[in-house]
């Protein structure tokens, strides 16, 4: 089927099986390879991306709902140049050991923060109940969402850049 | 006012005949004198009903109870989920204040840790033995029977000492819960004598001679402390339990209680081996993992000797009954389709979808969101139930089905549990609505569900209410109350 995918802020016509979830698309036809796949069954969280302002896993999200939808990836959060607040603080705490889980969970922070800049470790840790990591950085993870919320009050500036 | 209006409603159009003008002002007068005459004999009945206070004891040492009698009284306590109702998630168990939803206002569940002042740290051992017989706390108030006292009415008073050493020996919390929030006249605690008069059959449990030993410690765990009937048995008007409907499925926090007699909708019966499996485990692979309300009840009953977990299942087995011809062969082919693991109503995963699949707008949705892990090879717990074994899918009420595709299975805090996603922000209510009617024609013979759409809008919206936490554990919502000195404690 024809579709057509608003992806951070650009539309993308392609033609698809209606029964492909969203992450191969995103990666295959978009070749936006922030999302990963690490299990494909929705239990792990590596292919995080928001949908209208709520965090997806994209592996179990069929492509064919996704037309008319605003989809934002880690590539719409700010570019190599520019790193937006999320991206900043991911590296100014050095969060990410392997990186494999960090853009689902910078994708599920991004939908909480932009709920609540400061949020409670509690409220942390519930929003990211389904993105799991391997190598353990969580408590930097933790560190880098604080200090994402801190960049965006102190900025004010727009919370989402456009890519390209 | 639920049930009260109802009747009420019924009541004037019985009385006035058809037809017949009726003078607005006579009726009310007529109102009157029956809502005089109902409460004079409610009063009445309050007199005869009436329970005096039981004295206030001292402090209790909680040195001066028997180990034994305590580890006891812990084992009962997980048989009667006592910790479910009366701790609220992340808070101190046993401390109360759980709004506990009933179609007649919100009830607050009550603090039962040894504290002296909100708790029952002054009730005596009699005081306790009462509440549980007759529904009437230490004050001689009547308490409301969302506390299943006409199930506890069956334990027996050793059983009960045990309880009350457990609950004197765990940590006192200093906790008093709201106020209930019923309107009148159900805030009128009297009224309960009423009911109890007409729904109450005090214990203890009579032995049915004629069958086994375990049979009877079964139905003696499961009608009384165990409580199933109270989820599982449908509730009359007046909120008592239905007892010529037994087991015959009810509701528990917005989730579906099936029927667990013959009327069990299970794809593959169940016996008394899958019944203990399941009891003991939290799932099991012809029926998939406990959830909602009873992933708590299985969390509780992993404290349980296997004997007992035994006789609960040799009861409810026998409650069920032996399946017809139809049903049994109907399983062994399900059994060989999911042993050959590929079947003819289990198709392929993902973009294998069947034929005549494309016109149906649910197809390529469940094939996307579902098939991966419904369709696939790994197993119970952690793998997905294929549809065709689903008590959900092939249950008369789609609420079940409903609850998990919005809300999933979230992970438990630091337990290993059977996970799943919500699909709340990816399925609008039509979507969904589509979703299930595909799996429904798919994996069930059951006739189509109506109005799912409708189901689904108000179920999202919080206008139906669920109790969303993880599979089988203890913990209610993502906060584990058996670390606060609920359940660990219990082992030793
Ligand atoms: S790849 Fe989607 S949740 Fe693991
Ligand atoms: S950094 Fe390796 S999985 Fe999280």
């Amino acid at each position: 089927m024809a579709i057509s995918l608003n992806v951070n802020g650009e539309t993308h016509e392609i033609d698809v099986d209606p029964a492909t979830p969203l992450l191969y698309v995103l990666r295959n036809d978009l070749e936006l390879n922030a999302a990963k796949f690490g299990c494909g069954l929705g239990q792990c969280g590596a292919c995080t991306v928001v949908v209208d302002g709520e965090a997806v896993l994209s592996c179990v999200t069929p492509v064919s709902l996704m037309e008319g939808r605003e989809i934002t990836t880690v590539e719409g959060l700010g570019t190599i140049e520019e790193p937006g607040p999320l991206q900043a603080a991911f590296m100014e705490m050095q969060a990410a050991q392997c990186g494999y889980c960090i853009p689902g969970m910078m994708m599920s922070a991004h939908v909480l923060l932009r709920k609540n800049a400061e949020p409670s470790d509690r409220e942390i840790r519930d929003a990211l109940m389904t993105n799991l990591c391997r190598c353990g950085t969580h408590m930097r993870i933790l560190a880098a969402i604080r200090r994402a919320g801190e960049l965006m009050q102190q900025a004010s500036a727009p919370t989402e850049r456009r890519a390209g | 006012m639920g049930g009260g209006t109802a009747i009420w409603a019924n009541a004037g159009s019985a009385l006035i005949p058809k037809g017949e003008e009726v003078d607005p002002v006579r009726f009310i007068r007529f109102l009157a004198v029956v809502l005089i005459l109902i409460l004079i004999v409610a009063a009445g009945l309050f007199a005869i009903a009436w329970r005096g206070e039981i004295e206030p004891v001292a402090a209790v040492d909680p040195s001066s109870f028997n180990e034994d009698l305590v580890a006891q009284g812990a084992q009962l306590a997980a048989v009667g989920n006592c910790i479910a109702c009366h701790t609220v998630p992340g808070q101190p168990a046993f401390a109360g204040g759980l709004a506990i939803p009933t179609p007649f206002g919100t009830i607050y569940s009550t603090n039962i840790t040894p504290d002296p002042e909100s708790g029952i740290g002054n009730w005596s051992e009699e005081a306790f033995q009462r509440a549980m017989r007759e529904g009437v706390d230490r004050q001689g108030r009547y308490l409301y029977p969302a506390f299943p006292y006409d199930h506890f009415t069956l334990v027996t008073d050793e059983d009960n000492r045990a309880l009350y050493a457990f609950l004197m020996t765990r940590e006192p919390v200093r906790s008093t819960p709201p106020q209930n929030d019923l309107p009148f006249p159900f805030n009128m605690r009297m009224i309960l004598a009423g009911w109890n008069l007409l729904f109450l059959d005090k214990g203890p449990f009579q032995p049915d001679t004629a069958q086994s030993e375990e049979w009877n410690r079964g139905a003696y765990l499961a009608e009384g402390l165990g409580h199933c009937g109270a989820c599982h048995t449908p509730r009359n008007r007046f909120g008592a339990v239905d007892s010529d409907r037994h087991f015959a499925g009810g509701e528990a926090e917005g989730w579906q209680a099936y029927a667990i007699n013959a009327t069990s909708p299970a794809p593959i019966p169940w016996d008394a081996d899958s019944l203990a499996f399941y009891l003991r485990n939290g799932w099991h692979e012809w029926h998939g993992v406990s959830r909602g309300p009873m992933a708590e009840v299985t969390g509780n009953l992993g404290l349980l000797p296997d004997r007992d977990i035994a006789a609960i299942a040799t009861y409810v087995a026998s409650v069920m009954g032996e399946p017809d011809q139809t049903r049994r062969e109907r399983a062994e082919q399900l059994k060989a389709e999911i042993s050959q693991g590929q079947t003819a109503v289990q198709a392929a995963p993902a973009t294998d979808t069947q034929a005549g699949d494309a016109q149906h707008p649910g197809a390529a949705i469940y094939a996307s969101a579902c098939a991966g892990c419904h369709n696939g090879s790994k197993p119970l717990p952690f793998g997905g139930l294929r549809f065709s074994l689903s008590t959900a899918v092939n249950a008369p009420n789609p609420q079940n089905i409903v609850n998990v595709v919005l809300f999933g299975l979230p992970p438990s805090d630091g337990e290993a549990s059977a996970v799943m996603p919500a699909f709340a922000n990816v399925l609008d209510d039509q979507q969904m609505a589509d979703l299930l009617a595909y799996m429904r024609e798919r994996y069930s013979e059951a006739p189509a569900w109506e109005d799912v759409a409708d189901l689904v809008a108000r179920t999202r919206s919080g206008q139906y209410k669920v109790a969303v936490r993880p599979a089988d554990g203890i913990e209610r919502g993502p906060e584990n109350v058996g670390a606060s000195g609920g359940a660990e404690d219990a082992e030793d």
